[in-house]
């Protein structure tokens, strides 16, 4: 039996992972990174437009600070998220860009001086102070009250990756590639490691660890049209469902981006739009006024694409041999400032579409993009009923997205969560040991190859790549941007019979070196059994909260509904998973529920929402000469590791 | 129109075909398996409108050839995984539409210079690890372990920002390694993607490496005095980086150095 020992096991090299493990070895651990491919093609390379941060550099930006970045992301969530996770993320978002200037990020700088930029279709000029030249700056984007988000170019996972993994590489950290987990080691409620494949010898391998970090992105493949890498198949988390122990949350939240090109579903950034791009119809006609008369093009994620599929549906949409789509218009946006700052953009439409986004229209369709749901984690990153698993990134279910992510707060949070779950997994290493048997280990082993050996020697068996597409397609047909309780139902009936199947199939390549359809055999049924968690999870949520929208249950129903899905598999033959709920109390947070002030305004309230909206008011009544940090404190005290506490300086006002 | 309806509509393209047949020819050999030799297979396949080589190799692997091997990530040409000689070029295949091959031939191999997985897909990650701790392609400075996270941040002028992001650009595709011809002659040659690291951190100020520190890594006929400007790498490369003009910026900076 080959065994690996490592202190800090990390799973996924992509920006979440990749900061664990540099914070780990920062604390002096042992410390490895698994990962299916070379780190610097993982999908955070994908994210194009920009991550928030509350710097307020820019002359767009003045005003921003952590609580108006806090207040817009729990809107952006629908009070789905966790208050105390928000708060953490944006109090450090300005530390991690400050982080990553000094690790190499080329961010783009403030120019000091008139500039033309285009809002709500009309240039104006704006003008930038001389004491912000060269600062960070930053640009609109959706559901934001000021220009928040970071960027460089329109490339900006690119760059964020590249310096953190060559920060990584400088630390003389390994990622082993082209290695797949398949299996956790856990024993009484306690994680130790993983069982993993090598993809080019087949070999398996047992990596024991004291901390294991699930950070594998998310699940956008189980859906037939995604703009998610091909690799995004939700693996870590099905990893974790499978030990029966660590729950998922929140599997039914998942983003449909607005402006995904058709048909190959290759996202084109928010970015478009933040920087002054619109949306157009059949007619050429600007449609989103409208409907969301405040925010226009730029209300949430969820918003946008649900107005776009109404309007679709009223006829408005251009028709194509792949069905109706609708137009994103940015030529008004300029030559220079195209090839500038959204050049990807362009060379996209270039390669994929064979068009000029400079002089041409560019079809576009909302599209599967995003995963809410995850590993269900504590603020520490820890699972609260596996101990010694951490989630981050994507893969988890931290929390701070709750049922709609805000654009540029993704890779926001992979690079935040990033450096604070990884100083609490260290604590977890330097306060624990490992006390596994290593027969414990060999049962995972043997087990995992029996699996293998089965799907080697069944001769004839169902087919993988049938059973992945007939599971996309009822996702996409049944559990998409507009749900409702018939559909619901079928798919989680259609999806239970899938898994069923799924447990005869069999792999015509035999290969037990480098095997695709192996790999294929491997991952279905745990892509099948994620599929159940989001079809069961979203049948049984009777409300509409942020990208869950349900036109059986319009309104979003805090008095029945404010809580988070947790999905456990309880065992191993079960065909579906066992949903729980965990509430969220109104109590404790700084931010009752309200109106997001854009979307479907309707809510069915909870009794608590008064009372403690009295109680805030008494509070702050209480402390007339307070500043806001002290304010923050009283209604909502959070703990972040020591080194992340400080108070975060900005150009002009210092830490006010 | 109910949401299921629009939903089956959006795939319904993928049935259509051009009327086309595609002869694709694949250089196929897996080393772990001790019977595999080399051998050019031949997989008829059928056109669909707006079809890429990406799609293509997958109606392969699901209808033809479950053990075909290759590499696609992201599939829209921004993470460099796909890289492979496409009739004779190496190019991204994810993002090569198969309308652009008027005969309907198309014939593909892994890329050459690097070492072989199977099939399609080669070791490039390991590859680029080595370069990238050759050059050293991170920030070298002192005193950035010390920086303050909650201060303002060190200001940098725009136009330097904008600078250095063009020369971060590049994806790792492997692309420049395969076209070049000293790569072919000298095995330790640093190559093309190897020097625009360079050349990126030579501009970028937060890095205080000075041009005595990077004649160590470039100074010989492994480094930038090796190339023999056939600028394979030039012609080559998918995002345009500018590496004829950096290498002759390279060169001549390490003559005066």
């Amino acid at each position: 039996m080959k065994v690996v020992y490592t202190d800090s096991l990390v799973i996924g090299g992509g920006l979440a992972g990749l900061r664990v493990a540099i914070a780990s070895k920062n604390r002096g651990l042992d410390t490895l990174v698994l990962s299916l491919i070379p780190a610097k093609r993982s999908h955070s390379a994908a994210a194009q437009g920009g991550m928030q941060g509350s710097l307020a550099n820019s002359v767009k930006s003045k005003g921003d600070n952590e609580d108006v970045h806090f207040a817009d992301t729990v809107k952006g969530s629908d009070w789905g998220c966790d208050q105390t996770v928000a708060r953490m993320f944006a109090h450090c978002a300005p530390k991690a860009i400050r982080e990553l200037a000094g690790w190499g990020v080329p961010w783009s700088r403030v120019r000091k001086g008139d500039r033309e930029v285009v809002v709500n279709a009309e240039r104006v000029t704006i003008t930038e102070a001389d004491e912000d030249h060269g600062l960070i700056t930053s640009r609109d984007f959706g559901g934001t009250k000021k220009w928040r988000t970071c960027f460089t170019a329109d490339g900006t996972g690119h760059t964020m990756l590249y310096a953190m993994d060559n920060k990584a590489i400088s630390m003389g950290i390994p990622v082993h590639e082209r290695k797949e987990a398949i299996a956790l080691i856990h024993e009484g409620g306690r994680c130790y490691g993983a069982i993993v494949r090598d993809l080019i010898t087949g070999d398996l391998i047992a990596y024991v660890a004291n901390a294991t970090t699930i950070a594998t992105g998310g699940y956008g493949r189980l859906y037939s049209i995604s703009t998610n890498a091909v690799i995004s198949d939700g693996m870590g988390a099905a990893i974790a469902l499978e030990t029966g122990a660590a729950a998922l949350g929140n599997m039914e939240a998942v983003q449909f981006h607005p402006t995904a090109i058709v048909p190959a579903g290759i996202l084109t950034t928010e970015g478009c739009r933040g920087d002054g791009g619109l949306l157009l119809d059949v007619d050429e006609y600007r449609f989103m006024p409208d409907y969301e008369p405040e925010k226009k093009e730029l209300a949430s994620r969820d918003v946008v694409s649900r107005r776009m599929t109404e309007h679709i549906r009223k006829g408005k949409g251009v028709p194509s041999p792949y069905g109706p789509h609708l137009w994103l218009d940015i030529r008004l946006l300029g030559k220079a400032h195209i090839e500038k700052n959204l050049r990807e953009v362009q060379e996209i439409c270039e390669y994929f579409l064979g068009i000029d986004p400079v002089k041409d229209l560019i079809p576009v369709r909302p599209t599967q993009h995003y995963s809410m749901g995850g590993v269900k984690t504590n603020p520490t990153g820890e699972s609260p009923t596996l101990k010694g698993l951490f989630s981050v990134g994507e893969a988890a279910c931290w929390d701070m997205h709750g049922f709609n992510r805000l654009g540029g707060n993704s890779v926001a949070e992979t690079v935040v969560a990033g450096m604070i779950v990884g100083e609490y997994v260290a604590d977890h290493c330097l306060a624990h040991d490992v006390d596994i048997d290593i027969a414990t280990v060999r049962h995972f082993l043997e087990r995992e190859k029996g699996k293998i050996d089965e799907l080697l020697a069944r001769p004839d068996g169902e087919k993988p790549h049938e059973l992945k597409a007939a599971m996309q397609q009822i996702l996409m047909d049944k559990v998409g941007i507009f749900r409702s309780g018939e559909p619901l139902a079928e798919a989680v009936e259609e999806l239970s019979t899938l898994l069923e199947r799924s447990r005869n199939m069999g792999c015509r390549a035999k290969a037990r070196s480098a095997n695709p359809e192996l790999e294929q055999a491997m991952r279905v049924p745990r892509m099948i059994k994620l599929a159940l968690c989001v079809a069961k999870g979203a049948r049984d949520r009777t409300e509409s909260r942020g990208a869950h929208a349900r036109e059986d249950y319009p309104d979003r129903n805090d008095r029945d509904w404010l809580s988070r899905t947790l999905a456990t598999w309880a065992n191993e033959d079960d065909l579906e998973p066992t949903l729980e709920y965990e509430p969220l109390d109104i109590m404790t947070m700084e931010m009752p529920p309200g109106s997001r002030g854009y979307g479907n305004a309707q809510a069915i309230e909870h009794p608590d929402t008064a009372k403690r909206n009295e109680e805030i008011d008494k509070i702050k009544a209480s402390m007339p000469d307070a500043d806001r940090h002290e304010i923050q404190k009283a209604l909502m005290p959070f703990d972040l590791p020591e080194k992340y506490r400080g108070t975060n300086e900005r150009t002009q006002i210092g830490t006010a | 129109m109910s949401e299921a309806k629009m939903n089956v509509s959006t795939t319904a393209g993928s049935g259509q075909t051009t009327g086309r047949t595609l002869k694709i020819n694949i250089l196929r050999f897996n080393p772990q398996e001790p019977d595999s030799k080399p051998e050019m297979v031949t997989y008829k396949v059928p056109e669909a409108p707006n079809m890429t080589i990406f799609i293509a190799l997958n109606y392969i692997r699901e209808n033809l050839e479950p053990s075909l091997q290759f590499d696609f990530v992201c599939r829209a040409g921004i993470c460099g995984s796909c890289g492979m000689v496409i009739n004779g070029r190496p190019d991204l295949a994810c993002r090569t539409l198969t309308s652009k091959f008027f005969l309907g031939e198309i014939t593909l191999m892994p890329l050459p210079a690097f070492e072989l997985i199977g099939d399609l897909s080669v070791n490039t990650g390991k590859f680029m690890r080595a370069v990238s701790e050759r050059v050293g392609s991170w920030i070298h400075d002192e005193e950035e372990k010390q920086k303050d996270l909650d201060a303002l941040e060190e200001r940098m002028d725009p136009d330097t920002a904008d600078e250095i992001y063009e020369l971060d650009r590049c994806i790792e595709c492997g692309c420049c390694i395969s076209a070049c011809g000293t790569m072919r002659m000298r095995e330790q040659f640093l190559g093309a993607r190897g020097f625009m690291s360079v050349a990126r951190f030579h501009a970028d100020p937060r890095d205080k490496r000075s041009d005595e520190d990077w004649y160590e890594v470039l100074g010989d006929d492994d480094g930038v005095f090796g190339c023999m400007s056939l600028m394979g790498c030039e012609d080559t490369c998918p995002k345009d980086l500018p590496h004829q003009t950096k290498i002759a910026y390279l060169r001549r900076r390490m003559v005066d150095t």
